[in-house]
């Protein structure tokens, strides 16, 4: 017979005749200042909630800010000139499909503390 | 009592019952086709728009208040309710005929539609956001910084709800920006 304190499985060392743990809940971070890069390079990180924008062939709705037509107005970062180019280093008059989905850079924030601790530091030469 | 006088006793109070019954008939009908499962008994409605709306914060949200299709597409006040049904009946017409009966032609009609519901919207003044989120009673120190920014200055800029918000409880359709702006949305 095997003791449900010497066991430990993905439900971690919870009996199983008792309730686990709820996990704790990450709520998105709120509406913020612009959060300094990493190292160079980086993605500049989103420093607002984006729930519900929709970005896909029809519309994009970071561009209603970001796009270089509208950020004085509403006072975003603009898009990097870097995202109108196409893999060939083409300049295109629109941004470059492969740079439209921004999500897939550029990410919102949680309260979650990192899985893996990470002492990455950049050179100074090229800290910002 | 003379006879006359019975007969006319008689008549008000059977006009007086039968008012209230063909009234309150009337308008418990109508009140029928004011909700979401009215709304998305066709499948136009629900196929289409209904599963986009249920991914917004109008359908669902933190606190659980939810702003149904009726509470921003038709207004409250009954003069204005009853000629925003009458206008509405045309739909009928578009449902036999099967005008956005597909995917396909809801999707080549979403902006003519988007436009003329932004239309509506702006001539009144937002007056259906406006049921629920008024600017009086607005703290802008509990809104986030880019709320803020577009609050403040709108209100002194004299700009309705629409004119910013729009596809927040639907998709936008392709070319939205230009033809908003092209018709002065």
């Amino acid at each position: 017979m095997i003791n449900a304190e010497e066991l430990s499985s993905l439900r971690g060392d919870h009996p199983l005749d008792e309730v686990s743990k709820v996990a704790e809940k990450k709520n998105w971070a709120k509406d913020g200042e612009p959060i300094s890069r990493n190292y160079v390079q980086q993605p500049p990180l989103i420093p607002h909630k984006i729930k519900g924008y929709q970005i896909n062939l029809k519309f994009n709705k970071c561009l209603s800010c970001h796009s270089w037509k509208k950020y004085r107005e509403s006072g975003a970062t603009k898009i990097s000139q870097t995202h109108f180019k196409d893999r060939d280093g083409n300049d295109l008059a629109e941004v470059s499909a492969r740079r439209y989905f921004c999500t897939q850079c550029h990410v919102p924030q949680a309260n979650a503390k990192p899985l893996v601790e990470n002492t990455f530091k950049p050179v100074d030469a090229v800290k910002n | 009592m003379t006879l006359g006088k019975k007969i006319f006793s008689g008549t008000l109070i059977t006009g007086f019952i039968l008012g209230i019954i063909f009234w309150g008939g009337f308008n418990w009908t109508l009140e029928l086709t004011n909700s979401l499962s009215f709304c998305t008994s066709c499948h136009e409605m629900r196929d289409n728009v209904y599963p986009e709306y249920q991914n917004t914060v109008h359908y669902s949200n933190r606190t659980g208040v939810r702003a149904e299709c009726p509470d921003c597409h038709v207004p409250r006040e009954w003069i204005h309710k009853i000629i925003r049904k009458v206008e509405a009946s045309r739909e009928l017409y578009h449902k036999v005929v099967g005008t956005i009966d597909t995917p396909e032609k809801f999707e080549q009609y979403r902006l003519t539609m988007a436009l003329s519901e932004w239309k509506r919207m702006k001539s009144v003044d937002s007056r259906e956001c406006r049921n629920c989120h008024d600017y009086e009673s607005m703290d802008f120190v509990d809104q986030g910084r880019r709320a803020v920014k577009a609050h403040s200055t709108g209100l002194d800029e004299g700009k309705t709800c629409i004119d910013c918000h729009k596809g927040i409880a639907h998709q936008l359709p392709k070319g939205w920006e230009e033809a908003a702006a092209k018709a002065g949305l």
